[in-house]
């Protein structure tokens, strides 16, 4: 079982590299086949192990030896048990179905080959995040996805810079390097909480660390658990480091619905869950990481009714779903925390593929209010994409109903009624912003004619690919009860205590909320949708400026660190650096060109300096000998 | 009784002598001279001291300064004889071609 671990694993690696060799080569087709088949075969590979520790078997391996400096001691080892298998079959499953859409997407690009290269660089290092056996070996694939997401969201990075009225992202190079910034500073986080997990137990290995954590004091856990949840917030794109998945979007939509939907972004949750053990003991954290989830939620849900940018309205959708894991993953109920990652994967990364449809139908155009009555030209990525959405809404059998409703009921059984209502109205948001999307995009009025657009369907192949995602979409919920069953063999059992009249009213009462969304949607936008009026008030403008929030960031953070950028340079390291550096350079200078006066070409007065020195040589010699 | 310190004096009057005249002179032949003094005066403080320590180097060491002076003075001598019937004089200021 090892030989399918490795070939999982590296199977990417591979495609990257031979994509990478043709890197600045004309567009070349068959890297496109090569690198989604080797996906393709990671995801077999995974699929074999996942039905091979469906009993509870668990695959190890040690590579090699990594670093051995004295008594410390970390291998290159990687492990597939229960949760690593759940990753590795959702991360290489959505990412060869993104990269089978790519080849479509990005069929008349120039970076067709280094695009290919990037996305299965990234598959690798998120494969290496999700199956190694310790702390160091995740963040090395967490610094991976980094690096990768950061090449993806800036792949464009000839685009000019343009002002915020513009394009709210500026710039694709720009929103590269605010994603990378933004989660560097998370990731210091990160390692301090490895630190202290080092420091106090002295392995970094999951194993020993939930056996060492027993004896642990409940404040060291505890400082090691928030600082951990800091990084995970970065990747994650929790509050107050959200700003940069909404930015991000500037990159290639197959990018967003791989990178900033399915896989990468959840990976904050999925160290939440792996490190279950550490969280079990510490609920008060668990309970900060629930609220704050719960508040995200609801935040990006709001922010998501308003915008009109495609794009972006899938992403605050995404960050509010990241809420509603962190809330199961806070609570406790970690296999819910996983199984919704796991359909949110699926019916995201499908909402995303039909937006890059739309996007290349209406050649790269982002804003809503210029579409509208595209289901005619595009028919089947406009039933994909509602099947989608009525996934991410909540509505039964679809889905996202199984794991939004277990949520919601985990939040009640913990008698967190507080978080359940947030919770609740989020879920009517969530139906409210999808259904806008859709109606907008794909019904009324043929607002696109008025722009000169001939929207086009994409690639049959396009298409035909993105219907396995769509099927998962539908029925993955299903699946709830094996899904419980396999986890459990790590996880532990959430056991709530709700009782089945109840759990029938909190369907009801969510289903109800989420259909009331999905109608007042429909109904309203069937009627040409809010006034300009509405536009004018404070709340739309509060969300459509994302509470301010990233204004506040430029003024707080950015301005003031230019600024102190500025000063350094020009006062510290052109007067104090600089100039030292300068004047022992002019120094030696200056006394060259004043001794030059010596060289008079004339033999009897070099005679005469030779001389001199000679006696300034004894002078020194006669006066360090009376030491 | 000549004592070491009076080899010694002896050997380095002789060098300032020479120092002085190889400093002082514009006439090439003269500076030959001179420096021929300054490595006689080394000769004998290396003799004097060598007599001193009853060990034998040092005089060996002054016989390859004698052979080599002598060679330095053949090649040398011959240069300036060269010299002289190119430029007609031997004075010092008048090898100045290579100044800049």
């Amino acid at each position: 079982m090892e030989k399918y671990l490795y070939i999982a694993l590296f199977a990417p690696l591979v495609g990257s590299l031979i994509a990478a060799i043709f890197g600045n080569t004309p567009k070349k087709v068959f890297l496109g086949v090569i690198t989604s088949s080797l996906i393709f075969v990671s995801f077999l590979s995974s699929v074999l192990l996942m039905m091979w520790t469906f009993n509870g078997n668990v695959v190890k391996a040690e590579m090699m030896d990594w670093i051995t400096a004295g008594n410390f001691s970390i291998s290159f080892g990687f492990v597939a048990d229960q949760v690593s298998t759940t990753m590795m079959a959702v991360v290489s499953l959505v990412s060869g179905i993104v990269h089978v859409h790519s080849m479509g997407y990005m069929a008349h690009d120039k970076g067709y080959n280094r695009y290919f290269s990037y996305l299965s660089a990234f598959v690798f290092s998120m494969m290496i995040l999700v199956m190694s056996d310790n702390l160091l070996g995740l963040f090395i694939g967490w610094e991976g996805v980094g690096v990768c997401s950061w090449l993806l969201i800036g792949f464009w990075y000839h685009k000019k810079d343009e002002p915020v009225e513009v394009n709210s992202s500026i710039s694709p190079s720009w929103a590269a390097n605010e994603a990378f910034i933004m989660n560097r500073v998370a990731d210091l986080a990160m390692l301090v909480g490895i630190f202290i997990i080092f420091w106090n137990i002295g392995s970094v290995k999951y194993d020993d660390i939930f056996t060492g954590i027993q004896s642990l004091s409940t404040t060291t856990i505890v400082s090691a658990g928030v600082f951990l949840f800091i990084g995970a917030m970065g990747k994650s794109a929790q509050f107050p480091f959200h700003p940069w998945l909404a930015d991000a979007m500037e990159g290639p939509t197959p990018v967003s619905a791989l990178i900033h939907a399915a896989t990468m972004v959840t990976a904050g949750v999925f160290l939440v869950v792996r490190l279950s053990p550490l969280y079990e003991m510490i609920p008060e954290v668990g309970y900060g990481i629930a609220v704050l989830g719960a508040f995200v939620a609801m935040f990006a849900a709001t922010m998501g009714l308003v915008h009109n940018n495609l794009k972006k309205v899938i992403a605050y959708s995404t960050l509010s779903q990241l809420g509603y894991m962190f809330v199961a993953a806070g609570l406790g109920a970690y296999w819910i925390a996983l199984f919704h990652l796991a359909t949110h994967a699926f019916f995201k990364s499908v909402l995303f593929l039909g937006a890059g449809n739309v996007m290349h139908a209406m050649d790269d155009e982002l804003n809503i209010k210029k579409m509208g009555g595209l289901y005619k030209p595009m028919k089947h990525t406009a039933i994909i994409m509602i099947l989608a959405s009525v996934a991410l809404a909540g509505i039964y059998p679809f889905a996202g109903f199984f794991s939004k409703d277990m949520i919601l009921e985990v939040a009640f059984a913990e008698h967190s009624y507080l978080l359940w209502t947030i919770l609740w109205i989020t879920a009517g948001l969530t139906a409210f912003y999808s259904f806008r999307l859709i109606m907008l995009v794909f019904f009324g009025e043929e607002r696109y004619k008025a722009f000169g657009f001939h929207p086009h369907e994409a690639y049959r192949f396009q298409i035909i690919a993105m219907i396995p995602l769509t099927i998962l979409a539908v029925i993955a919920g299903f699946g709830e009860h094996s899904f419980m069953e396999y986890v459990s063999h790590i996880l532990p059992e959430y056991h709530g205590h709700v009782s089945s009249g109840t759990v029938m009213t909190l369907i009801a009462v969510t289903s109800a909320m989420a259909l009331s969304g999905i109608g007042f949607a429909v109904w309203k936008y069937s009627r040409g949708g809010f006034s300009k009026s509405w536009e004018n008030t404070f709340i739309h403008k509060l969300l459509i400026n994302q509470y301010y929030i990233p204004k506040f960031y430029d003024v707080v953070f950015s301005k003031p660190y230019k600024e102190l950028s500025t000063f350094a340079w020009k006062e510290i390291d052109m007067k104090i650096v600089d100039a030292t550096v300068d004047f022992i350079a002019t120094s030696i200078y200056d006394m060259g060109e004043s001794s030059r006066s010596m060289q008079t070409a004339n033999l009897s007065q070099a005679l005469k300096w030779m001389a001199f020195g000679l006696l300034v040589l004894v002078a020194l010699v006669f006066f360090a000998g009376l030491k | 009784m000549i004592t070491l310190s009076d080899y010694l004096v002896l050997s380095t009057i002789l060098f300032m002598i020479g120092l002085f005249g190889v400093v002082r002179r514009k006439n090439l032949l003269m500076l030959f001279f001179a420096t021929e003094i300054m490595l006689n005066a080394v000769n004998i403080g290396l003799a004097a001291i060598s007599n001193y320590y009853g060990d034998l180097t040092g005089q060996m060491f002054a016989f390859f300064i004698i052979a080599i002076a002598a060679s330095e003075v053949a090649v040398g001598l011959g240069l300036l004889i060269l010299w002289f019937k190119r430029k007609g004089t031997i004075d010092l200021d008048s090898l100045q071609s290579m100044k800049g």
